[in-house]
Protein backbone atom coordinates (compact mmCIF):
# COMPACT_ATOMS: atom_id res chain seq x y z
CA UNK A 1 0.00 0.00 0.00
CA UNK A 2 1.49 3.02 -1.15
CA UNK A 3 1.45 6.20 1.62
CA UNK A 4 1.56 9.85 0.52
CA UNK A 5 3.28 12.59 2.76
CA UNK A 6 2.54 16.71 2.48
CA UNK A 7 3.28 19.00 5.40
CA UNK A 8 -0.19 20.51 6.87
CA UNK A 9 2.36 23.09 8.33
CA UNK A 10 5.66 23.57 9.91
CA UNK A 11 4.83 21.32 12.49
CA UNK A 12 2.23 18.74 10.76
CA UNK A 13 2.35 16.34 8.34
CA UNK A 14 -0.62 14.81 6.88
CA UNK A 15 -0.93 11.00 5.74
CA UNK A 16 -3.29 10.48 3.16
CA UNK A 17 -3.87 6.39 2.67
CA UNK A 18 -6.13 6.70 -0.65
CA UNK A 19 -7.67 9.13 -3.20
CA UNK A 20 -10.82 7.84 -2.57
CA UNK A 21 -12.66 7.11 0.53
CA UNK A 22 -13.06 3.11 0.55
CA UNK A 23 -12.74 0.00 3.01
CA UNK A 24 -9.13 -0.09 2.21
CA UNK A 25 -7.93 3.61 2.25
CA UNK A 26 -9.72 3.48 5.79
CA UNK A 27 -9.10 0.71 7.26
CA UNK A 28 -5.44 1.84 7.14
CA UNK A 29 -6.19 5.27 8.51
CA UNK A 30 -7.93 3.44 12.09
CA UNK A 31 -4.63 1.70 12.27
CA UNK A 32 -2.47 3.75 11.94
CA UNK A 33 -4.71 5.77 14.51
CA UNK A 34 -4.36 1.82 16.63
CA UNK A 35 -0.40 2.39 16.15
CA UNK A 36 -0.14 6.16 16.64
CA UNK A 37 -1.95 5.71 20.06
CA UNK A 38 -0.16 2.32 21.01
CA UNK A 39 3.10 3.39 20.35
CA UNK A 40 3.22 7.66 21.27
CA UNK A 41 6.48 8.05 20.19
CA UNK A 42 7.49 10.96 22.29
CA UNK A 43 8.20 13.54 19.51
CA UNK A 44 4.06 13.11 18.62
CA UNK A 45 2.07 16.28 19.74
CA UNK A 46 -0.90 14.41 18.47
CA UNK A 47 -2.88 12.78 15.90
CA UNK A 48 -6.18 13.51 13.72
CA UNK A 49 -7.76 10.36 11.59
CA UNK A 50 -9.95 11.84 9.27
CA UNK A 51 -11.51 9.80 6.22
CA UNK A 52 -8.42 9.36 4.32
CA UNK A 53 -6.09 11.11 6.12
CA UNK A 54 -3.88 10.77 9.03
CA UNK A 55 -2.40 14.61 10.20
CA UNK A 56 0.32 13.92 12.82
CA UNK A 57 1.41 17.07 14.84
CA UNK A 58 5.34 16.68 16.00
CA UNK A 59 7.47 18.95 17.97
CA UNK A 60 9.12 20.99 15.28
CA UNK A 61 12.23 21.52 17.43
CA UNK A 62 12.91 17.84 17.89
CA UNK A 63 12.10 16.63 14.18
CA UNK A 64 12.14 18.39 10.60
CA UNK A 65 9.98 17.35 8.01
CA UNK A 66 12.01 14.71 6.78
CA UNK A 67 12.74 13.26 9.76
CA UNK A 68 9.11 12.86 10.94
CA UNK A 69 7.99 11.14 7.40
CA UNK A 70 10.76 9.16 8.35
CA UNK A 71 9.27 8.03 11.63
CA UNK A 72 6.27 7.76 10.35
CA UNK A 73 7.61 5.51 7.32
CA UNK A 74 8.74 3.07 9.83
CA UNK A 75 5.46 3.07 12.25
CA UNK A 76 3.69 2.43 8.43
CA UNK A 77 5.86 -0.71 8.00
CA UNK A 78 4.10 -2.15 11.03
CA UNK A 79 0.81 -1.75 9.83
CA UNK A 80 -0.12 -5.56 8.89
CA UNK A 81 0.37 -6.51 12.55
CA UNK A 82 -1.84 -3.67 13.81
CA UNK A 83 -5.60 -4.70 14.17
CA UNK A 84 -8.84 -2.11 14.12
CA UNK A 85 -11.39 -2.43 16.83
CA UNK A 86 -14.45 -4.47 15.64
CA UNK A 87 -17.80 -1.80 15.03
CA UNK A 88 -20.77 -1.27 17.20
CA UNK A 89 -24.29 -0.59 16.68
CA UNK A 90 -26.02 2.25 17.54
CA UNK A 91 -29.72 4.01 16.64
CA UNK A 92 -29.91 7.67 16.51
CA UNK A 93 -33.40 8.42 16.77
CA UNK A 94 -34.57 11.86 15.02
CA UNK A 95 -37.24 14.24 14.91
CA UNK A 96 -37.66 15.48 11.34
CA UNK A 97 -38.51 18.25 9.94
CA UNK A 98 -39.95 21.82 11.27
CA UNK A 99 -37.81 24.07 13.07
CA UNK A 100 -35.53 21.47 14.04
CA UNK A 101 -35.36 20.58 10.39
CA UNK A 102 -35.39 23.97 8.44
CA UNK A 103 -33.66 22.64 4.99
CA UNK A 104 -35.87 19.39 4.71
CA UNK A 105 -37.53 21.26 2.07
CA UNK A 106 -34.71 22.09 0.29
CA UNK A 107 -33.30 19.03 0.34
CA UNK A 108 -36.48 17.33 -0.97
CA UNK A 109 -37.32 19.79 -3.85
CA UNK A 110 -33.63 19.36 -4.61
CA UNK A 111 -33.58 15.75 -5.40
CA UNK A 112 -37.32 16.00 -6.69
CA UNK A 113 -38.52 13.98 -3.76
CA UNK A 114 -41.57 14.69 -1.15
CA UNK A 115 -40.04 15.47 2.43
CA UNK A 116 -41.39 12.14 3.81
CA UNK A 117 -39.56 10.87 1.11
CA UNK A 118 -36.11 11.89 2.06
CA UNK A 119 -37.64 11.40 5.71
CA UNK A 120 -37.74 7.47 4.80
CA UNK A 121 -34.64 7.07 2.77
CA UNK A 122 -32.98 8.50 5.32
CA UNK A 123 -34.08 6.04 8.24
CA UNK A 124 -33.83 3.10 5.70
CA UNK A 125 -30.02 3.04 5.45
CA UNK A 126 -27.27 1.63 7.43
CA UNK A 127 -24.66 4.35 7.96
CA UNK A 128 -20.99 3.88 9.09
CA UNK A 129 -19.38 6.58 11.28
CA UNK A 130 -16.30 7.53 8.58
CA UNK A 131 -14.52 9.83 11.37
CA UNK A 132 -15.38 12.28 14.25
CA UNK A 133 -14.03 15.81 13.41
CA UNK A 134 -15.01 19.50 12.99
CA UNK A 135 -16.72 19.65 16.24
CA UNK A 136 -16.37 17.68 19.47
CA UNK A 137 -17.94 14.15 18.68
CA UNK A 138 -19.62 15.63 15.34
CA UNK A 139 -19.78 12.18 13.53
CA UNK A 140 -19.06 12.00 9.50
CA UNK A 141 -21.62 9.06 8.52
CA UNK A 142 -21.31 7.48 5.17
CA UNK A 143 -23.79 4.83 3.38
CA UNK A 144 -26.31 7.80 2.35
CA UNK A 145 -28.47 7.05 -0.65
CA UNK A 146 -27.40 9.54 -3.20
CA UNK A 147 -31.54 10.16 -3.90
CA UNK A 148 -31.19 12.54 -1.10
CA UNK A 149 -28.29 14.49 -1.27
CA UNK A 150 -27.37 18.21 -1.18
CA UNK A 151 -24.93 20.05 -1.87
CA UNK A 152 -23.44 22.55 1.73
CA UNK A 153 -24.41 26.01 1.91
CA UNK A 154 -22.60 28.91 -0.19
CA UNK A 155 -22.43 30.76 3.21
CA UNK A 156 -21.62 28.65 6.43
CA UNK A 157 -24.51 29.50 9.07
CA UNK A 158 -23.49 31.32 11.81
CA UNK A 159 -24.95 29.47 14.39
CA UNK A 160 -26.89 25.85 14.48
CA UNK A 161 -28.96 24.09 17.18
CA UNK A 162 -26.80 21.03 18.83
CA UNK A 163 -27.92 17.82 17.88
CA UNK A 164 -28.79 19.06 14.71
CA UNK A 165 -29.18 16.65 11.89
CA UNK A 166 -27.62 17.42 8.39
CA UNK A 167 -26.55 16.68 4.82
CA UNK A 168 -23.68 17.77 2.81
CA UNK A 169 -23.36 16.75 -0.58
CA UNK A 170 -23.20 12.81 -0.25
CA UNK A 171 -22.43 12.43 3.94
CA UNK A 172 -25.53 13.28 6.78
CA UNK A 173 -24.25 13.97 10.38
CA UNK A 174 -24.91 15.29 13.60
CA UNK A 175 -24.23 18.55 15.29
CA UNK A 176 -23.45 17.60 19.01
CA UNK A 177 -22.55 21.41 20.13
CA UNK A 178 -24.21 24.96 18.94
CA UNK A 179 -21.76 26.05 16.21
CA UNK A 180 -21.23 27.18 12.46
CA UNK A 181 -21.36 24.97 9.70
CA UNK A 182 -22.34 24.64 6.01
CA UNK A 183 -24.63 21.84 6.43
CA UNK A 184 -28.26 21.32 4.73
CA UNK A 185 -30.23 20.99 8.01
CA UNK A 186 -32.93 18.26 8.18
CA UNK A 187 -33.63 16.88 11.59
CA UNK A 188 -32.76 16.92 15.10
CA UNK A 189 -31.57 14.30 17.99
CA UNK A 190 -32.44 13.92 21.83
CA UNK A 191 -29.19 12.10 21.92
CA UNK A 192 -25.88 13.85 23.46
CA UNK A 193 -23.00 13.07 20.79
CA UNK A 194 -20.75 15.15 22.86
CA UNK A 195 -19.90 13.83 26.56
CA UNK A 196 -17.10 15.62 28.19
CA UNK A 197 -17.18 13.52 31.53
CA UNK A 198 -15.71 10.45 30.10
CA UNK A 199 -12.19 9.50 29.32
CA UNK A 200 -13.49 8.94 25.42
CA UNK A 201 -15.52 12.22 25.37
CA UNK A 202 -17.51 11.20 22.03
CA UNK A 203 -20.09 8.94 22.04
CA UNK A 204 -19.22 7.50 18.25
CA UNK A 205 -16.19 6.16 17.01
CA UNK A 206 -15.05 5.84 13.49
CA UNK A 207 -16.32 2.29 12.28
CA UNK A 208 -19.59 2.62 14.30
CA UNK A 209 -22.66 1.52 12.91
CA UNK A 210 -25.58 3.62 13.09
CA UNK A 211 -28.84 3.41 12.33
CA UNK A 212 -31.53 6.78 11.96
CA UNK A 213 -34.97 5.99 13.03
CA UNK A 214 -38.28 8.90 13.16
CA UNK A 215 -39.42 10.15 15.93
CA UNK A 216 -42.10 12.86 16.75
CA UNK A 217 -41.70 15.76 18.76
CA UNK A 218 -43.67 14.39 21.83
CA UNK A 219 -41.25 11.45 21.63
CA UNK A 220 -38.49 14.17 21.61
CA UNK A 221 -39.33 15.95 23.72
CA UNK A 222 -39.70 12.81 26.54
CA UNK A 223 -36.44 11.39 25.43
CA UNK A 224 -34.95 14.60 25.78
CA UNK A 225 -36.39 15.16 29.54
CA UNK A 226 -35.39 11.74 30.35
CA UNK A 227 -31.51 12.54 29.30
CA UNK A 228 -31.49 15.82 31.70
CA UNK A 229 -33.09 13.91 34.44
CA UNK A 230 -30.05 11.16 34.07
CA UNK A 231 -28.03 13.89 34.04
CA UNK A 232 -28.70 16.23 36.56
CA UNK B 1 -7.70 36.11 44.61
CA UNK B 2 -9.12 38.57 42.17
CA UNK B 3 -12.49 40.19 42.09
CA UNK B 4 -13.84 40.95 38.74
CA UNK B 5 -15.15 44.40 39.27
CA UNK B 6 -16.19 44.34 35.65
CA UNK B 7 -15.88 41.47 32.93
CA UNK B 8 -14.79 43.09 29.67
CA UNK B 9 -15.87 42.60 26.44
CA UNK B 10 -14.77 38.96 26.29
CA UNK B 11 -12.34 37.88 29.47
CA UNK B 12 -11.16 34.59 29.39
CA UNK B 13 -9.00 31.89 31.46
CA UNK B 14 -7.03 30.43 28.92
CA UNK B 15 -3.81 28.26 28.53
CA UNK B 16 -1.55 26.97 25.57
CA UNK B 17 -4.68 24.43 24.29
CA UNK B 18 -6.38 21.64 24.82
CA UNK B 19 -3.79 18.96 23.47
CA UNK B 20 -4.37 15.52 22.53
CA UNK B 21 -8.25 14.88 21.95
CA UNK B 22 -8.79 16.87 18.90
CA UNK B 23 -9.16 13.43 16.97
CA UNK B 24 -12.75 13.08 19.40
CA UNK B 25 -13.25 16.14 17.39
CA UNK B 26 -12.61 18.29 20.74
CA UNK B 27 -11.28 21.29 19.27
CA UNK B 28 -8.11 22.60 20.89
CA UNK B 29 -8.96 25.91 22.66
CA UNK B 30 -6.28 28.05 24.24
CA UNK B 31 -4.62 31.49 23.74
CA UNK B 32 -4.62 33.39 20.31
CA UNK B 33 -1.73 34.57 20.71
CA UNK B 34 0.61 32.29 22.70
CA UNK B 35 4.23 34.09 22.50
CA UNK B 36 2.72 36.94 24.46
CA UNK B 37 0.87 34.55 27.19
CA UNK B 38 4.00 32.18 27.81
CA UNK B 39 6.44 35.80 28.24
CA UNK B 40 3.31 37.19 30.79
CA UNK B 41 3.73 33.83 32.69
CA UNK B 42 7.74 34.01 32.59
CA UNK B 43 7.77 37.49 33.74
CA UNK B 44 5.21 36.75 36.26
CA UNK B 45 7.46 33.53 38.02
CA UNK B 46 4.67 30.91 36.07
CA UNK B 47 5.70 28.02 33.83
CA UNK B 48 4.88 28.78 30.27
CA UNK B 49 1.74 26.67 30.76
CA UNK B 50 -0.14 28.27 33.54
CA UNK B 51 -3.43 29.50 32.90
CA UNK B 52 -3.35 33.46 32.03
CA UNK B 53 -6.33 35.77 31.30
CA UNK B 54 -7.09 36.54 27.82
CA UNK B 55 -8.47 40.15 27.40
CA UNK B 56 -10.28 41.24 24.04
CA UNK B 57 -10.55 44.86 22.92
CA UNK B 58 -12.16 46.62 26.15
CA UNK B 59 -10.51 45.33 29.28
CA UNK B 60 -11.93 44.77 32.64
CA UNK B 61 -12.07 46.03 35.63
CA UNK B 62 -10.01 43.94 38.43
CA UNK B 63 -9.94 44.57 41.95
CA UNK B 64 -6.92 42.34 44.23
CA UNK B 65 -8.21 41.01 47.06
CA UNK B 66 -4.59 40.38 48.25
CA UNK B 67 -0.50 41.42 47.67
CA UNK B 68 0.04 39.73 44.20
CA UNK B 69 2.54 39.52 41.35
CA UNK B 70 1.52 40.20 38.08
CA UNK B 71 2.79 40.61 34.07
CA UNK B 72 0.74 41.83 30.93
CA UNK B 73 1.67 41.07 27.77
CA UNK B 74 0.27 41.56 23.97
CA UNK B 75 -1.46 43.85 22.61
CA UNK B 76 -1.54 47.41 24.37
CA UNK B 77 -4.94 47.73 25.82
CA UNK B 78 -3.84 50.69 27.84
CA UNK B 79 -3.67 48.99 31.23
CA UNK B 80 -3.68 50.76 34.56
CA UNK B 81 -3.16 50.71 38.23
CA UNK B 82 -5.27 53.03 40.61
CA UNK B 83 -5.37 55.07 37.64
CA UNK B 84 -1.71 55.29 37.13
CA UNK B 85 -0.29 53.68 33.49
CA UNK B 86 1.03 50.17 33.93
CA UNK B 87 3.88 49.16 31.80
CA UNK B 88 3.81 46.30 29.78
CA UNK B 89 5.98 43.44 29.12
CA UNK B 90 7.26 43.36 32.45
CA UNK B 91 6.62 42.31 36.32
CA UNK B 92 4.78 44.61 38.66
CA UNK B 93 3.95 44.33 42.70
CA UNK B 94 0.48 44.85 43.09
CA UNK B 95 -0.71 45.39 46.87
CA UNK B 96 -3.46 44.38 48.70
CA UNK B 97 -6.51 46.51 47.48
CA UNK B 98 -5.41 48.01 44.49
CA UNK B 99 -7.16 48.03 41.34
CA UNK B 100 -6.26 46.84 37.92
CA UNK B 101 -8.14 48.75 34.54
CA UNK B 102 -7.64 49.31 31.31
CA UNK B 103 -8.23 51.77 28.75
CA UNK B 104 -8.27 52.52 25.05
CA UNK B 105 -6.94 49.65 22.97
CA UNK B 106 -4.09 51.22 21.41
CA UNK B 107 -2.91 49.11 19.43
CA UNK B 108 -3.25 44.97 18.89
CA UNK B 109 -6.42 43.67 20.11
CA UNK B 110 -5.66 40.97 23.09
CA UNK B 111 -3.64 41.29 26.44
CA UNK B 112 -2.51 38.65 28.62
CA UNK B 113 -2.53 38.86 32.29
CA UNK B 114 -0.30 36.38 34.44
CA UNK B 115 -0.53 36.33 38.45
CA UNK B 116 2.28 34.55 39.80
CA UNK B 117 1.20 31.38 41.17
CA UNK B 118 -1.49 30.91 38.65
CA UNK B 119 -5.21 31.01 38.32
CA UNK B 120 -7.12 28.23 40.45
CA UNK B 121 -8.84 26.89 38.25
CA UNK B 122 -10.43 22.93 37.24
CA UNK B 123 -8.45 20.77 34.77
CA UNK B 124 -10.89 19.97 32.13
CA UNK B 125 -9.47 17.11 29.80
CA UNK B 126 -5.62 18.07 30.74
CA UNK B 127 -6.55 22.06 29.95
CA UNK B 128 -7.48 24.83 31.88
CA UNK B 129 -8.60 26.53 28.36
CA UNK B 130 -12.26 28.01 28.62
CA UNK B 131 -14.09 26.31 25.59
CA UNK B 132 -16.93 28.63 25.15
CA UNK B 133 -19.10 27.00 22.71
CA UNK B 134 -19.07 24.01 24.58
CA UNK B 135 -19.36 25.44 27.82
CA UNK B 136 -16.13 23.56 29.67
CA UNK B 137 -12.78 24.25 31.09
CA UNK B 138 -11.89 27.81 32.26
CA UNK B 139 -13.89 29.51 35.03
CA UNK B 140 -16.66 27.89 34.87
CA UNK B 141 -16.99 27.05 31.25
CA UNK B 142 -17.76 30.42 30.35
CA UNK B 143 -15.94 34.29 29.98
CA UNK B 144 -15.97 36.28 33.58
CA UNK B 145 -18.45 38.23 34.59
CA UNK B 146 -19.02 41.42 37.08
CA UNK B 147 -18.83 39.96 40.62
CA UNK B 148 -16.96 36.69 39.86
CA UNK B 149 -14.11 35.91 41.78
CA UNK B 150 -11.19 34.24 40.48
CA UNK B 151 -8.83 32.46 43.15
CA UNK B 152 -5.46 31.78 42.59
CA UNK B 153 -2.59 29.28 43.85
CA UNK B 154 -0.67 31.15 46.96
CA UNK B 155 2.81 32.04 46.61
CA UNK B 156 5.22 32.09 49.26
CA UNK B 157 6.06 34.82 51.66
CA UNK B 158 9.93 34.44 50.45
CA UNK B 159 9.27 33.82 46.62
CA UNK B 160 7.10 36.72 46.40
CA UNK B 161 10.02 38.32 48.10
CA UNK B 162 12.42 37.15 45.36
CA UNK B 163 9.71 38.53 42.70
CA UNK B 164 9.58 41.88 44.62
CA UNK B 165 13.43 41.91 44.67
CA UNK B 166 14.40 40.60 41.47
CA UNK B 167 11.88 42.02 38.82
CA UNK B 168 12.12 40.95 35.53
CA UNK B 169 11.74 42.74 32.31
CA UNK B 170 11.25 41.39 28.73
CA UNK B 171 14.40 42.29 26.79
CA UNK B 172 13.48 45.45 24.02
CA UNK B 173 14.64 42.31 21.31
CA UNK B 174 11.66 40.09 22.04
CA UNK B 175 8.58 42.84 22.78
CA UNK B 176 6.75 42.41 19.63
CA UNK B 177 4.79 45.38 19.46
CA UNK B 178 6.25 47.19 17.25
CA UNK B 179 4.89 43.94 15.37
CA UNK B 180 1.40 44.52 16.29
CA UNK B 181 0.73 46.86 13.84
CA UNK B 182 -1.94 48.34 11.42
CA UNK B 183 -0.87 46.48 8.22
CA UNK B 184 1.59 43.37 8.78
CA UNK B 185 3.08 41.25 6.91
CA UNK B 186 2.09 38.15 7.77
CA UNK B 187 4.09 34.65 6.06
CA UNK B 188 2.03 32.08 4.95
CA UNK B 189 3.17 28.55 3.57
CA UNK B 190 0.83 27.59 0.56
CA UNK B 191 -1.64 25.46 1.88
CA UNK B 192 -2.42 21.68 0.88
CA UNK B 193 -5.10 22.47 -1.89
CA UNK B 194 -3.14 25.72 -3.17
CA UNK B 195 -2.99 24.17 -6.42
CA UNK B 196 -6.54 23.50 -7.41
CA UNK B 197 -6.86 27.60 -6.89
CA UNK B 198 -6.89 29.27 -10.65
CA UNK B 199 -4.00 31.31 -11.40
CA UNK B 200 -5.51 34.69 -10.59
CA UNK B 201 -6.51 33.25 -7.25
CA UNK B 202 -2.95 31.78 -6.40
CA UNK B 203 -1.28 35.25 -7.05
CA UNK B 204 -3.34 37.86 -5.43
CA UNK B 205 -3.71 35.61 -1.92
CA UNK B 206 0.53 37.00 -1.56
CA UNK B 207 -0.01 40.31 -3.41
CA UNK B 208 -2.92 42.35 -2.64
CA UNK B 209 -4.35 43.60 0.89
CA UNK B 210 -7.06 41.50 2.70
CA UNK B 211 -9.76 43.52 5.74
CA UNK B 212 -10.55 41.57 8.60
CA UNK B 213 -14.45 41.17 8.86
CA UNK B 214 -16.78 42.59 11.69
CA UNK B 215 -17.58 38.17 11.76
CA UNK B 216 -14.59 37.41 13.51
CA UNK B 217 -14.02 35.56 16.63
CA UNK B 218 -11.61 33.32 17.92
CA UNK B 219 -12.74 30.47 15.87
CA UNK B 220 -11.71 32.38 12.58
CA UNK B 221 -10.89 35.44 11.06
CA UNK B 222 -13.11 35.99 8.07
CA UNK B 223 -11.33 38.38 5.41
CA UNK B 224 -12.30 40.05 2.75
CA UNK B 225 -10.02 40.75 -0.60
CA UNK B 226 -10.09 39.81 -3.89
CA UNK B 227 -12.20 36.89 -4.48
CA UNK B 228 -10.67 33.91 -4.42
CA UNK B 229 -11.95 30.86 -6.50
CA UNK B 230 -10.90 26.94 -7.50
CA UNK B 231 -9.85 26.39 -11.14
CA UNK B 232 -12.96 24.25 -10.87
CA UNK B 233 -15.52 23.64 -8.38
CA UNK B 234 -15.35 20.48 -6.37
CA UNK B 235 -16.15 18.76 -3.01
CA UNK B 236 -13.60 17.89 -0.89
CA UNK B 237 -12.77 14.95 1.29
CA UNK B 238 -12.68 16.37 4.80
CA UNK B 239 -9.59 16.59 6.57
CA UNK B 240 -7.52 17.81 9.92
CA UNK B 241 -7.03 21.53 9.88
CA UNK B 242 -4.54 23.47 12.23
CA UNK B 243 -4.04 26.95 14.11
CA UNK B 244 -3.63 29.39 10.73
CA UNK B 245 -4.93 27.10 8.00
CA UNK B 246 -6.32 29.82 5.37
CA UNK B 247 -9.56 28.67 4.28
CA UNK B 248 -12.06 29.20 1.09
CA UNK B 249 -15.47 28.44 1.33
CA UNK B 250 -17.37 28.75 -2.00
CA UNK B 251 -18.17 32.69 -1.40
CA UNK B 252 -14.49 33.18 -2.31
CA UNK B 253 -13.38 34.89 1.46
CA UNK B 254 -11.18 32.88 3.31
CA UNK B 255 -11.59 32.04 6.51
CA UNK B 256 -7.72 32.13 8.79
CA UNK B 257 -8.63 29.68 11.55
CA UNK B 258 -7.39 30.16 14.90
CA UNK B 259 -7.49 29.15 18.68
CA UNK B 260 -11.29 27.81 18.39
CA UNK B 261 -10.89 26.42 15.19
CA UNK B 262 -12.97 23.26 14.34
CA UNK B 263 -10.28 20.10 14.26
CA UNK B 264 -11.54 19.15 10.44
CA UNK B 265 -12.49 21.09 7.43
CA UNK B 266 -13.81 20.31 4.02
CA UNK B 267 -12.77 23.97 2.43
CA UNK B 268 -9.84 24.17 0.33
CA UNK B 269 -6.54 25.33 2.07
CA UNK B 270 -5.00 28.06 0.20
CA UNK B 271 -2.36 28.77 2.73
CA UNK B 272 -1.05 28.13 6.12
CA UNK B 273 -0.30 30.90 8.39
CA UNK B 274 3.88 30.25 9.80
CA UNK B 275 3.03 29.63 13.62
CA UNK B 276 6.06 32.72 14.81
CA UNK B 277 3.27 34.88 12.64
CA UNK B 278 0.30 33.53 14.33
CA UNK B 279 0.62 36.96 16.61
CA UNK B 280 0.05 39.00 14.04
CA UNK B 281 -3.36 38.11 12.90
CA UNK B 282 -4.42 37.33 16.75
CA UNK B 283 -3.44 40.83 17.34
CA UNK B 284 -5.88 42.52 14.91
CA UNK B 285 -9.03 44.21 15.24
CA UNK B 286 -11.91 43.95 12.50
CA UNK B 287 -11.99 46.41 10.23
CA UNK B 288 -7.69 46.67 9.78
CA UNK B 289 -5.99 44.93 7.36
CA UNK B 290 -2.99 42.29 6.56
CA UNK B 291 -1.01 41.11 3.43
CA UNK B 292 0.40 37.87 3.25
CA UNK B 293 3.76 37.10 1.54
CA UNK B 294 4.96 33.31 0.72
CA UNK B 295 7.61 31.44 3.01
CA UNK B 296 8.47 27.73 2.61
CA UNK B 297 7.86 24.62 5.17
CA UNK B 298 11.49 24.07 5.83
CA UNK B 299 11.65 28.79 6.83
CA UNK B 300 8.76 28.47 8.87
CA UNK B 301 10.49 25.20 10.73
CA UNK B 302 13.53 27.14 11.26
CA UNK B 303 11.71 30.77 12.36
CA UNK B 304 9.98 28.51 15.22
CA UNK B 305 13.10 27.09 16.44
CA UNK B 306 14.69 30.32 16.42
CA UNK B 307 12.08 31.67 18.47
CA UNK B 308 11.94 28.87 20.95
CA UNK B 309 15.74 29.33 21.46
CA UNK B 310 14.62 33.09 22.34
CA UNK B 311 12.11 32.15 24.64
CA UNK B 312 14.49 29.82 26.43
CA UNK B 313 17.38 32.59 26.59
CA UNK B 314 14.43 34.54 28.40
CA UNK B 315 13.53 31.91 30.64
CA UNK B 316 17.07 30.92 31.46
CA UNK B 317 17.74 34.57 32.02
CA UNK B 318 15.03 35.20 34.37
CA UNK B 319 15.35 32.50 36.44
CA UNK B 320 19.25 32.66 36.98
CA UNK B 321 18.56 35.88 38.50
CA UNK B 322 15.98 35.16 40.89
CA UNK B 323 17.86 31.60 42.35
CA UNK B 324 21.28 34.11 42.71
CA UNK B 325 19.12 36.31 44.59
CA UNK B 326 17.87 33.59 46.90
Amino acid sequence: MEFTFSPLSEQALVIETGAIINKQSEQAVRKLSVLLEKQAPDWLIEFIPAFTTVTVFYDPCRLKQAEAEQELRLLIAQLDEAEAPPPRQIEIPVCYGGDFGPDLSFVAEHNGLTEEEVIKIHTSGVYSVHMIGFAPGFPFIGGMSEKIAAPRRKSPRLRIPERTVGIAGMQTGVYPIETPGGWQLIGRTPLRLFIPEQDIPSLLRAGDEIRFTQIDEAEYREQEAMRDAEHS
Amino acid sequence: MLSIRKSGLQTAVQDLGRTGFQRYGVIASGVMDPFAHRIANLLAGNAETSPTLEIALSGPVIEFEADHFIAICGGDLSPSLDGEPLAMWRGHFVPKGSVLSFGEPKRGARSYLAVAGSFDVPSVMNSHSTYLRAGIGGFQGRALKNGDVLKTLSVSAERMDVLKNQNAQTPDWLIPPARYHEQPIVRMMPGRQYALFNEASRTRIFEEAFTVSANSDRMGYRLEGPELALEKQEELISEAVAFGSVQVPADGNPIVLLADRQTTGGYPKIGQVASVDLPLISQLKPGESLKFRHISADDAQQLYIEQEQQIRQLKIAIQMKREEWT
